[in-house]
Formats: C-alpha cells, structure tokens, sequence
C-alpha cells in the first residue's frame, strides 16, 4: 500500500444553519480545504453522513456533493456508520489512496440536524439501534447509553458529580474553538441540574443538535508536497465493531469494537497508546468519552473516570484530550463528526489548530464510533 | 415506524415467547437470536425457549422519546438478566419510575408495543413486570 497524506482540511462551525442546506456547507468547507492547498485536483469524492435518507429523503449524496463543489463527472459513493459515518468515510478515503487507484480523494462529512423538532432527531438518531428489539420498544439512543452509563456507575462506583467533570472542561475547551458550536462554560451543577433526557443521562451530559460540514483533502505521498507545505502522514487505520443490540454483547463495559480498531491502527502505525500527543475521541454522552478513553488504551477499563477527576487528559497531559471541545462543546453533527476530528487532529500536528492547542505535538489519534461503540473507526496521524 | 404484517408475524417466536438462540457449537445462548454465533463464527443456531423471569441489571427512565411514543412516555427501559443469565433489553411496567432497582426480580408479560397509526396494525410483544 502506498502511503497517504492529508494535505489540506476546512470546516464551517458547527451551528443551526436555517439558511444553508446540504450543497451550501459542503461548498463552504469544501473552499476553506480548497484554500488550505497549494493546488487541487480531485479525482473521487466519499461522503460520510448518516441521516441524509431519513431526515431529506436524500440519497445519492456524492453526486450532489459534487455538484456543491462543481466537479460533476467524478466518482464517489456515500458512506454511512451512524454517528461514526465520518471516520469510516476517511479511511475509504484513504483507501482508495493507498490502493493506487486515485492520487487525490476529497472526503467530506456533512449533516443537517437542526431543521426539524427534537422528536424527529431523536427517531432519526433511534435508527443507529437495533430497529426489532431496541428501536420498536420506542428505546432512544440516549437511553441506550444511559443503561451502560448506569452500569458503568454502579460496578465503579462512580458518582453522579464525577461523571460532571467531562462536560465542563469540554465547555471550556470549545469556548476557545472558534469552530465549536457551544462556547459557553458551564459548571458541575449545571450539568447534574440540566434537564433529564433518560435517566442518568441529563442534558449536558449529552452532545448538541447542528449543522456542519468538514473536508478533507487526501493524497499519495509523490505528490502531497506539490499540494501543501505541511502534509500529515496518515499512519494508521483500523475498524473494529460490537454487537447492533446491547443484550446479546457478552460485557457492556468492555469497548471490543473500540479496542479492537485501535489495536489494528496502532499495529500498522508501529505506535502505542503512551505514544499519542494529542486525541479527539467520542463524547457523544459522559459514558461514550470513559469508555474511548478505555478502550483506546489510555486507562484500564474502569479507571478513566478516576483519571479525569486527577486532572488527566487534559490540555499539556499525553495525550491530551478533545481540545476542540469534543462532541459535547464542538457540536456532533453526527456523519460529519469523524472529518472533524481527523481535520482539527491534522490541525494540531501542523501547529495551526485556533481553538486550545498543543505545542509540538507529534503524533495524534481520532477516534469515531456510531451506536453504541458498535461501529468504530481509528486513524492515527503523524508529522 | 412504518410497520408491515409480515416484519411483526417472521419475528413471532422471539417477540410474542421469549424465543432465543443458542449456538451449537459453544453453547452461548442470545436475545434477539442470531442465526450463526457472534462470538466463535459457527453458523448453526437452534431455538430455544428462555426462562420468564429475571431480574434487573440496569435500567433508563426515559422522558424525550421518538416520535410516536409519547403516549408511552416516560418508559422505563430495562435491561434484564434471565435466570440463566441471557440479557434482554425491554420496558419495565406495572412500576413506578421512582422504584426500580438493581437486583428487582421481574416476568415478562405480553403487551402492546406500539400502534402504527389510526389504520395500522398494532404490535404486541415482551415487556417485564415486578415479580410479585
């Protein structure tokens, strides 16, 4: 395989976009990567979304990605992960890359989520569960989480005030990311004071509802210092998956589709969690950042929480952790999350991320999963 | 949820009996059932019939909840250990939001599920009572 280089990244900040419609943020984001690169000929495009079916009627969506950025005639496919659409869609990016078959792939993440009623989000975001034995009960993805959110407090003894603690920091970080959706700080007890949405789960445990749309331009490596001064070496990538219904996984604690991506990103890579300067994982809920954190390697199952309390993970600390807010603050536009990650991580490695950043930082690691850490995708970076 | 005959009555086993799998080859038994085994890749399953009670493992009290199941609303969903051990993932009634617990010993009971519209069909299934 040939290696793969991002050499140019854009984003729209995450919002409630009542003016802009799918083609309007992919051409947005699309023009800030296009200004990030010295030139730019893409040959296929890959679309991470996940709710373009259900929420527009919408498929097809490379075509009209294609059209928003006005090169009709390329190839491209849409692919879909739930909430982890977008990391999944970079790494068929960067297959087709690093099979040879294409010398430049444009990968964009968008979905619009703010256009209809939080019933209707919470049906279309239903739909990442099991649709027989989950969904049909009118069980939400929220109250899947809050089950093992449950579980997680009850066999760690973790407190209701503990599991406070990641939301708040993720408010201060994003209230630096001039890209994040929610820049407000909050404290402790606005979070265990916000309103429920399914017991434990309140709403500031709880990723928001926006728009977005991020871009990533990929290349192989003979011509990715034509294209940008600063290219970041995709050096690992790896899937793994758990069971689509919580009741048949055999231990709820323990993240196998998480570990097990990571496992293959970090063979391929030559890396090891102690590695990893900097990381952008998922928080879609308190529950989901714990159980990355642990299944990523970067605490033993059952400790990250402790860990968190101590401080860790943390801006300066390795590695540090959602410096652009996470899901939580940055926002969750959930197919295009995954582009986000991988381009603020890019971000961070070449020194130019706006938000909090890391001096120096070497290596870094995103990590998206959709469900409940059903389908994972891991993508570790490089200078 | 668009709802058809056919979808509701193929699942009729494990939605109306508490039907699982279990696997031929290493015995792990599961809920929904599966027609090959997640875990060691052997692909013959027979049915079985699962124990009727249980008790609770974890559970949600759900308050924002998808379209169309608000009458419901707010639906305590309960994960459930059957008394060999196989989880099942379905509401918890006939309780109060405030009494659920850990360990509360529970049966499953047949009740509706959800109605598909004034002129759809309406689905019943396993739902899980307290034990008395």
């Amino acid at each position: 395989m040939r290696k793969v280089h991002i050499v140019g990244v854009g984003m729209v900040r995450i919002d409630r976009y009542y003016d802009k419609g799918y083609m309007q943020l992919i051409r947005d984001a699309a023009v800030s990567a296009f200004n990030d690169v010295k030139s730019y000929e893409p040959e296929a495009i890959v679309v991470g979304n996940m709710l373009s079916s259900t929420l527009y009627n919408q498929d097809s969506l490379a075509a009209l990605a294609l059209d928003a950025i006005g090169f009709r005639g390329l190839g491209g496919l849409k692919v879909e992960a739930a909430c982890g659409s977008g990391g999944h869609a970079v790494i068929v990016g960067y297959s087709l890359v690093a099979s040879g078959l294409y010398d430049q792939v444009m990968v964009v993440g968008v979905e619009k989520m703010s256009d209809y009623p939080t019933s209707t989000i919470t049906s279309a975001l239903a739909q990442a569960a099991n649709a027989e034995y989950e969904y049909i009960y009118g069980v939400s993805f929220p109250a899947l989480n809050a089950l093992i959110m449950r579980l997680y407090m009850l066999k760690y003894e973790a407190r209701r005030e503990d599991m406070a603690l990641w939301p708040v920091r993720m408010h201060e970080y994003g209230s630096r990311n001039p890209y994040a959706q929610l820049r407000n700080r909050i404290t402790i007890e606005d979070v265990i004071n916000s309103p429920i949405v399914s017991d434990p789960i309140r709403l500031m445990d709880s990723a928001p509802i926006g728009d977005g749309a991020a871009v990533i331009i990929l290349s192989s490596e003979d011509v990715a210092r034509k294209l940008s001064d600063t290219p970041v070496e995709i050096a690992g990538v790896g899937l793994g998956s758990d069971g689509l219904d919580l009741s048949s996984r055999e231990e709820l604690l323990n993240p196998i589709s998480i570990k097990r991506a990571a496992e293959k990103a970090f063979r391929m890579s030559k890396l090891t969690p102690s590695d990893i300067d900097v990381a952008e994982i998922h928080d879609a809920f308190t529950i989901t950042a714990l159980l990355s954190i642990e299944g990523l390697g970067f605490a033993d199952l059952g400790e990250s929480w402790k860990l968190v309390k101590d401080g860790r993970f943390a801006v300066g600390d390795k590695p540090s952790v959602n410096l652009s807010g996470g899901l939580k603050a940055r926002g969750h536009p959930v197919g295009a999350t995954g582009v986000y990650q991988i381009a603020e991580i890019a971000m961070q490695l070449r020194g130019d991320f706006p938000g909090v950043k890391l001096d120096k930082a070497e290596k870094g690691l995103a990590m998206n999963t959709g469900g409940v850490g059903t389908l994972t995708s891991v993508v570790i970076l490089k200078r | 949820m668009k709802i058809s005959p056919a979808r509701v009555w193929r699942e009729k086993g494990s939605r109306y009996r508490l039907e699982g799998s279990k696997c031929k080859k290493c015995n792990r038994v599961f809920y929904p059932p599966k027609p090959s085994c997640p875990y060691c890749s052997h692909s013959e399953t027979e049915k079985i019939d699962l124990p009727k009670r249980g008790r609770v493992i974890s559970w949600t009290v759900e308050y924002v909840v998808p379209e169309g199941y608000r009458e419901y609303a707010p639906i305590i969903i309960g994960l459930i250990e059957l008394e060999d051990g196989t989880k099942v993932l379905a509401p918890i009634v006939d309780v109060d939001v405030d009494k659920v617990y850990e360990g509360m010993h529970v049966e499953a009971v047949l009740r509706k599920i959800f109605e598909d519209g004034n002129e759809g069909i309406i689905i019943y299934g396993i739902k899980f009572s307290p034990t008395i």
